[in-house]
């Protein structure tokens, strides 16, 4: 192994490269095939969800608060709302919560972990503001912000995305602080690579892995931090149907009329569970290490 | 005399007996073998080395004996081991936690992580007398003070109660001989016990375990890489290569009249204490100078508060084109920090750096760039040294097109280099995962020389490698110096490498140049009494030595 031939000319060694590909991947976990299954299905129903839904805010008084049937499969609403369509059409907010959220944390977070982690001196200014971003209730901070400004979809990414980001930060930062000792990244250094390049060509690649695990967990809690935001009547306005404010409007019926309440509240779990998965078969795959431990 | 035959007869029978012991290697795995058709034995008040460069089987072999290999990876499939007439390979995980200890007990490299660092380093030791015996707290604490005095570790009564960061590396593995010998096992396996350590504390512990194994008259398998240390502990010596005995035999007979041409390369490859004669130095101007060089590492903090440490005090050092300058030290010398203020890793405290007579010490990052090509650095460890995202090409001309040299041009370069290294230009495709840990230290090489620098700096560069490869890596780097003519700065812990290599040796002690001279005079009358301790220590008499 590190015995050298006694003529060196070159030998290739075996490549000892691990097999990351996608059917390694489901081969090793068949559990990420449903997961991701699951998440397809919940993309392209949010996808062509105004082709195939009926309209989700269409009133009819008259069938109001009917059980699931072969007309509406997942019943009324209070209002004759057909739950079904509302259902679907809260699968567009809710990924679309989640998966903006994601994006703009691990952007913004990297971006400031890099930073944070290479530059000495303004290492303990980012982190202060992080620490102090992190000292606040997530789900107050967003309350905070939402009557503040209004609630639009925006107003509620921002509001989830600020209280994930110092998370990222810390990941990226505490990746960079172990890879800027590494010997080839002082090489780079010893040989007159400039700071941006240094990061982006020798550091930066080192901190993807991690970063697409974190990404799915973000994604996950960011749904689901919608959904409360919605429940108590601080998210995405009414006449948006999300799941969160779906399950808060059927909360005064929920004995009479459970429907209401059950199938966003599935469609919430299967999602979250599905991002869920997923993430663990990539951080599996990813990070070797954990995944000998399991 | 019934009784005095018995203990006569059990004297007689080996404590270890291995017969043909084959484990096998997962699959995938570069050979079908851990260890094949591997027979030795080990007697009462013998020390036995089992000698071998990495790969060699010989850790499996330990780790097999002790029954620590997981065996859903490394299976034994042959052979028996024997121990005191019981095969080890029969018995069952309880059964094997009931010897392991009692009978049979292993210290390992890793002084700091084969000791839980929460645990005070008493309760470690008498979690042992725990386990296997049954008796009092009171009497437990008795045996474990008895037992830390036995391996002559300063004060055990005040030393039962800290936490092993506390103590030195020397300590720990003091610390660690204790708990393996607390129960007077009659087999000790010790595997690369000093190599983790510097010489001084490494010649002290290898005093230990002789002493102790002659008055406990067990005996002891000690698995190592190291001749000098085979030269200097070993009653009998197994060699090893590619999972298989090469050679074994009283430590006379396989050092003196090695049989097996591989051994014969193995000692023959171990550097001589004696600096060979080199030629003149052409001493005109040195290219690298430092004066009054001085590095703190951390700060009082805004209270007042905080550790401070002086890593290098006062340092004067000059390095003239052509010359080999050797910095020797053992670990927390500042050996390695002087090498880093000298490329600007880190910015020296207070001083002079001078290269070709410009002082870069308190240069800012834009104004030091184009000297960043004058001085070059080869790290220690060949695996962390190669971004592994790229291929070896991309890594030796990143430097040369920092300095606008046109990619085509760099890589015509780095495909001479490549053969000036000796490996095929077309490996420049490949990734460093591909080669072994000699080829990348040449190709780390290879990247210096792409930078065209005056002064070159080996921090640590041969310390990794098996001695084989370290040899040749050693020539290499003696090669390019003439070739190129550069001012090299050579660091190493290892006195006999530095004797081969270096035109002048400077020796450094907590941070302080303590002596300096050339080569021979530094080794022939060494005049600081630290320079007199570490030649001592060098492990192996050098009669055994006297190759290259």
């Amino acid at each position: 192994m590190g015995v050298d031939a006694k003529t060196v000319g070159f030998e290739p060694t075996p490549p000892s490269r691990k097999d990351a590909s996608l059917a390694s991947l489901l081969i090793r976990h068949p559990s990420v095939l449903w997961g991701g299954l699951l998440l397809i299905v919940m993309i392209l129903i949010a996808v062509l969800g105004p082709m195939i839904s009926a309209d989700p805010i269409a009133l009819d008084p008259i069938k109001r608060l009917k059980p699931p049937s072969a007309e509406f499969w997942f019943g009324t609403d209070y209002l004759g709302r057909n739950v079904l369509a509302r259902v679907i059409y809260g699968a567009r907010i809710s990924l679309a919560v989640g998966l903006t959220v994601a994006a703009i944390a691990v952007v913004a977070g990297l971006l400031m972990g890099l930073i944070a982690g290479y530059v000495r001196w303004l290492d303990s200014i980012i982190m202060r503001v992080m620490d102090g971003l992190m000292a606040i209730p997530g789900i107050l901070l967003a309350i905070a912000l939402i009557s503040l400004s209004g609630a639009t979809l925006l107003t509620v990414i921002v509001a989830i995305v600020i209280p994930e980001v110092p998370r990222v930060v810390r990941l990226v930062r505490s990746v960079v602080l172990s890879v800027r000792e590494e010997p080839y990244v002082e090489a780079a250094i010893a040989s007159g690579t400039k700071t941006p390049l240094v990061l982006f060509r020798h550091i930066l690649p080192n901190t993807i892995a991690p970063l697409i695990v974190q990404a799915t967990y973000i994604c996950g809690s960011a749904m689901l931090t919608e959904a409360i935001l919605g429940f108590i009547g601080a998210g995405i306005p009414p006449e948006i149907p999300s799941w969160g404010n779906i399950m808060s409007e059927g909360r005064t019926y929920f004995q009479l009329s459970p429907w209401i309440i059950f199938f966003p509240g599935v469609a919430l779990a299967l999602t979250v569970l599905a991002v869920n998965i997923v993430g663990d078969g990539l951080r599996d795959t990813l990070d070797p290490r954990i995944a000998r431990k399991m | 005399m019934p009784r005095a035959s018995q203990e006569a007869d059990a004297r007689a029978r080996p404590v270890l007996d291995v017969r043909g012991l084959s484990v096998t290697l997962p699959k995938g795995a570069d050979r079908p073998f851990a260890v094949e058709d591997v027979s030795f034995t080990v007697n009462r008040g013998e020390i036995v080395c089992v000698v071998g460069e990495s790969g060699s089987g010989k850790s499996v072999t330990g780790q097999t004996i002790m029954g620590l290999i997981p065996r859903k990876d490394l299976t034994p499939v042959a052979g028996e081991v024997n121990l005191l007439g019981e095969d080890m390979l029969k018995k069952t995980d309880a059964e094997l936690r009931a010897l392991r200890g009692a009978r049979m007990a292993m210290i390992f490299q890793e002084p700091m992580t084969a000791l839980n660092p929460v645990m005070k380093v008493g309760d470690q030791i008498a979690e042992i007398l725990e386990i296997h015996a049954s008796m009092g707290a009171a009497e437990r604490r008795a045996r474990v003070l008895e037992g830390m005095a036995d391996v002559n570790l300063p004060d055990p009564e005040l030393m039962i109660d800290s936490f092993p960061h506390q103590l030195s590396g020397g300590q720990r593995q003091r610390i660690m001989i204790a708990m393996a010998l607390v129960l007077e096992p009659t087999l000790l396996i010790a595997d690369e016990p000093t190599t983790a350590l510097d010489v001084t504390t490494q010649a002290q512990i290898l005093d230990l375990i002789k002493d102790i194994q002659t008055r406990h008259g067990m005996g002891v398998m000690f698995i190592t890489h190291d001749f000098g240390v085979v030269a200097e502990i070993a009653d009998r010596v197994v060699v090893m290569q590619n999972g298989r005995v090469v050679e074994q035999g009283t430590v006379e007979q396989v050092l003196t009249e090695p049989r097996e041409d591989y051994t014969r390369m193995l000692i023959g490859a171990v550097p001589s204490l004696t600096p060979p004669a080199r030629g003149p130095v052409d001493r005109g101007k040195p290219v690298l100078s430092t004066k009054g060089l001085e590095k703190i590492y951390g700060k009082l903090s805004l209270f007042g508060r905080g550790r401070v440490i002086h890593a290098a005090k006062n340092v004067e050092l000059r390095v003239h084109r052509g010359e080999t300058l050797g910095c020797v030290g053992e670990s927390g010398s500042g050996k390695s920090t002087v090498a880093r203020c000298i490329v600007r890793l880190v910015d020296p405290t207070s001083g002079e750096v001078r290269i070709d007579g410009t002082d870069i010490a308190g240069m800012s990052e834009k104004q030091l760039r184009p000297f960043r090509r004058d001085i070059q650095i080869v790290f220690q460890d060949p695996y962390r040294s190669l971004n592994p995202r790229r291929t070896v090409g991309q890594s030796i001309i990143e430097g040369p097109m920092n300095f606008s040299i046109a990619a085509e041009e760099a890589l015509r370069r780095a495909r001479e280099l490549m053969e000036v290294v000796g490996l095929s230009p077309d490996a420049l495709d490949r990734f460093p995962h591909q080669f072994s840990g000699g080829q990348r230290q040449r190709i780390c090489i290879a990247r210096a020389l792409a930078m065209e620098p005056k002064v070159l700096i080996a921090d640590e560069a041969v310390s990794a490698l098996d001695v084989s490869v370290q040899a040749q890596v050693l020539k290499l780097l003696d090669d390019v110096r003439k070739r190129f003519d550069l001012a090299m700065l050579f660091i190493t812990h290892d006195l006999r490498v530095a004797a081969q290599i270096c035109d002048r040796i400077m020796v450094m002690q907590h941070g302080v140049v303590v002596e300096h001279g050339p080569t021979a005079r530094v080794y022939a009358q060494p005049e600081h009494p630290y320079t007199k301790l570490l030649l001592e220590a060098a492990p192996g008499r050098d009669s055994y030595f006297a190759g290259t």
